[in-house]
């Protein structure tokens, strides 16, 4: 190194700057996030109100954020007025008319999340740094779910989750200004169990293969239990790494324990080469035990049996919503058709599940406000505390106050024999009442977390 | 001054103006104007311009002087997220012993990898980094993140939970600060139409670059730097000499690594979650980028490049067909519509399309980054002047950038 150059002035010199830039932050008095005049984050001036829309665009869910952001688009139009009105006119509470958010025009900004709760976040956070967003919704991944949710809760804003589906997300790492539409894990594992019993009997020796992570983790948790309250048995649960492409080399075992169903706790294009492998090496031919040999898929959607394509034929697997509901299921599940009619006048083909929640969380959203009166968080979370509706598609549904969960049927599905066209994939088995799903809110695999306060930031 | 000749002293005033005027610079759009989606002064955005400009710094220290090209130093900046994320749930939300642990961290690591990876030169080098980066990724994703022993919350990240025993935090505020004064405090200065955020947590960091950056310099005048540049242009003329160039090689992998784990570590205290992706092999990919684009060898181009990335990722990818209908609303339909199509593929998801045409630009024609670019301009108005190449050029075509 060189030969040091320090002299007692020198020294002075630099320790005056140092300590002059130090200090520098401390002339401005520290103000949190937001204005304080208002008494919340963001709160919107104009005649205009900017919600944040964060969705994949890169990444392995990038077609179901696509999805999604068709949805909020048809969202904003909606309470715009502008459209057909789609769900507006079959929800159950009357206070959106088409004029906006509390006669605020509707505005929104979309950011990509990558999959990445880094990227996810920097994206939140310049919508609510930049561009004023005073609610943040979206998300295809419970990672990213839980990391922006807690963000928002830090920032003082709503954030209305999108497609997540680990228990953690209203579990343990639930927070005051988040909300989950979606179903979870163990609401899945609930739905899934007595239909199970009833196809494949109660003396059942399970194999499951998980994805080595926290969604994967909650879904065997969840999954095991309740097959197991049925009187099955877990033989073994092998872990597979999320990078995994190909599956052939966990087959082989699978062939050899002496189980006679295996469950793939895979989501995405996991599931798919998983469940292509598993059809592959023959295990849906096999008869173990004088049984079938069964395959179950916990949670999958019809962007997944797309990608699986004939292999999906009579696997069974649980979805939050189908675009099918309302003509099979009859009128409970209304607001289904008009939501399909309208997303398949724009786009030309139906919604997805997690369309369904990213436009039905929207008009929740608004909704609450509008009874509320108020952009405020604190007076939406109230709004939406216990909050029971109907016409969004689910049937009739509830907000609930102890975690923010919403309770409504799971529907059951199964990959359907002789598809007709390309978009009846799956066919409703059952669709399994909300009172078989609720748990109590401090519930082993979902205790450990705290609500908290709800905060307005600013 | 501070020991360095007057062109570095230059340099560092500079970059000492350019940091400090940052929400200036970076909001030349009034907020209500159209063109204010091109704004990127705002707290977050900021924070990352500097936290990954002293990332790119480090780097720069590696392969700018040594050549030899890690593709795994993403893994010393989760590290140092990682530590500092639980510094914050075990002492408190003071940034001080976080951010010094995760160099202490990250410093260790970089021991290790860098002791075992620097056998191998050249492409195997790479290859040995990306492994170790990988390995820490899944280890981080999954390994490490089973409920019996959870030591980095996996994919969903390492948070700070209000149930954590936080030892030292007795009243202190729940939210990132440093001696009670919280990162996020922000000061907005509204002047007419403009508005200004003056960030705490962004001028942490902007002091911090500004130590890393002059540490930089001096290494880089240093005669260690010399030795370092030497291993670069013929390390086996040196090793023929009887020099070891070992040791000079370990120490610059060990304060690049140092200097990813500062940058980590400042993520963690600027947004207290540290998440996996953060080691993934696209992230060290992308300061491979950063420091080429800007200029490798060069010292504010890797600065410049890191800026430059983040921008893209951030506004790039912001601009939605609702936004380009905005813009071209006063064009006839036919126009518009024309228009959009044409944008439509390199804003919004294809920003990643606008960096990659952008990347293959700079490498054509700018081999030697945003810098070279920079020294042309100055050069054309220099020989209109005195007629001669200034000394700086010479020195770039001397040293060609790789």
């Amino acid at each position: 190194m060189t030969k040091s150059k320090l002299t007692r002035r020198g020294l002075i010199r630099t320790g005056a700057v140092t300590a002059g830039g130090l200090a520098m932050p401390t002339i401005f008095t520290s103000q949190v996030w937001g204005q304080t005049d208002t008494g919340f984050t963001n709160a919107p001036t104009g005649d205009t109100v900017t919600l944040g829309f964060n969705v994949p665009q890169s990444g392995p869910y990038a077609d179901e954020g696509a999805d999604e952001l068709r949805a909020f688009e048809l969202a904003v139009e909606h309470l715009n007025g502008e459209g057909d009105g789609g769900m507006l006119s079959t929800f159950s509470s009357k206070t959106l008319e088409g004029n906006g958010i509390l006669g605020k025009k509707v505005a929104y900004v979309s950011g990509d999340t990558q999959t990445k709760s880094d990227a996810a976040r920097a994206s939140a956070k310049s919508m609510i740094e930049k561009d004023g967003a005073i609610m943040i919704s979206g998300g295809s991944s419970s990672g990213v779910a839980v990391a922006v949710q807690g963000l928002c809760q830090e920032a003082g804003i709503i954030f209305m989750s999108g497609l997540t589906h680990s228990n953690d997300t209203t579990g343990k790492d639930r927070k005051a200004n988040g909300f989950r539409h979606f179903f979870n894990a163990y609401m899945s594992a609930a739905a899934l169990a007595p239909v199970l019993s009833q196809l494949y009997g109660n003396d059942r020796k399970v194999y499951s293969l998980t994805a080595d992570y926290t969604w994967g983790w909650t879904q065997q948790e969840s999954i095991q239990a309740a097959t197991e309250e049925l009187g099955w048995e877990t033989i073994t649960d092998v872990r597979t790494p999320l990078a995994a492409t190909d599956f052939s080399s966990y087959m082989t075992p699978v062939l050899n324990s002496g189980a006679d169903v295996l469950i793939l706790n895979h989501y995405g294009g996991n599931m798919v080469n998983s469940l292509t492998n598993a059809v592959q090496f023959g295990l849906r031919d096999k008869q173990v035990n004088g049984k079938n040999f069964e395959i179950v898929v916990p949670l999958y959607s019809e962007l997944m049996a797309k990608g699986a394509g004939k292999n999906i034929t009579g696997i069974v697997g649980s979805q939050n919503w189908d675009w099918k509901l309302e003509n099979e299921k009859g009128d409970r599940y209304a607001g289904t058709n008009a939501f399909v009619q309208s997303f398949g006048t724009k786009y030309g083909f139906p919604p997805s599940q997690a369309a369904q929640t990213c436009y039905a969380q929207t008009l929740l959203y608004a909704d609450a406000v509008n009874r509320a009166k108020s952009f405020n968080p604190c007076a939406v979370v109230e709004a939406l505390e216990d909050f029971e509706f109907d016409g969004l598609g689910n049937g009739p549904t509830l907000y609930r106050a102890a975690d923010h969960q919403c309770f409504k049927d799971v529907v059951v599905v199964r990959g359907k024999e002789n598809p007709e066209n390309e978009f009846d994939l799956v066919e409703i088995v059952e669709v399994t009442p909300a009172e078989q799903v609720t748990y109590d809110p401090e519930h082993p695999m979902f205790a450990g977390g705290d609500l908290g306060e709800c905060n307005p930031g600013a | 001054m501070l020991g360095l000749n007057k062109k570095d002293t230059t340099i560092l005033i500079v970059v000492a103006v350019l940091t400090m005027a940052a929400p200036f610079i970076l909001n030349p759009f009034p907020t209500n104007s159209s063109l204010a989606q091109f704004n990127a002064g705002y707290p977050d955005l900021m924070q990352r311009f500097v936290i990954y400009g002293i990332f790119a710094i480090g780097f720069n220290i590696l392969f700018g002087l040594t050549g030899y090209l890690s593709f795994g130093h993403a893994a010393f900046l989760g590290i140092g997220s990682y530590s500092a994320v639980w510094m914050f749930k075990l002492l408190s939300f003071n940034v001080i012993p976080a951010i010094a642990l995760s160099i202490v961290v990250a410093g260790l690591f970089s021991v290790v990898i860098g002791y075992i990876s620097l056998r191998r030169s050249g492409i195997y080098f790479s290859i040995l980094t990306l492994a170790f980066a990988q390995m820490s990724f899944n280890l981080a994703y999954s390994v490490l993140s089973n409920p019996k022993f959870n030591l980095t919350n996996g994919e969903t990240g390492l948070q700070v939970y209000g149930s954590d025993p936080q030892y030292l935090k007795g009243s202190g505020p729940d939210v990132t600060h440093i001696f009670g004064l919280e990162m996020r405090a922000t000061e907005t200065l509204k002047l007419g139409g403009w508005s200004f955020d003056f960030n705490v947590g962004y001028y942490l960091c902007a002091l911090i670059l500004l130590v890393s950056f002059y540490i930089s310099v001096r290494i880089f005048r240093s005669p260690f730097g010399m030795m370092l540049r030497a291993v670069k242009s013929n390390q086996q003329r040196m090793n023929y000499t009887g020099l070891n160039s070992r040791p000079y090689t370990l120490a610059a992998f060990v304060i690049s690594g140092m200097y990813a784990g500062l940058a980590g570590g400042l993520l963690a205290a600027m947004d207290p979650l540290a998440g996996a992706e953060r080691m993934q092999w696209t992230a060290s990919g992308e300061v491979v980028l950063m420091t080429i684009l800007g200029g490798a060898g060069t010292l504010i181009g890797p600065v410049l490049g890191a800026g430059f990335i983040k921008y893209f990722e951030n506004i790039f990818s912001k601009i939605n067909d609702n936004v380009l209908h905005t813009w071209f609303a006063a064009l006839p339909d036919g126009m518009e519509d024309f228009l959009i199509t044409i944008v439509h593929p390199f804003v919004g998801k294809g920003w990643h399309l606008t960096l990659g045409l952008m990347f293959m630009a700079v490498v054509i024609f700018l081999p030697g980054g945003l810098v070279q670019g920079g020294q042309k301009i100055g050069r054309l108005f220099r020989r209109r002047g005195a007629n001669a190449p200034g000394p700086e050029g010479e020195a770039a075509r001397k040293q060609p950038a790789e």
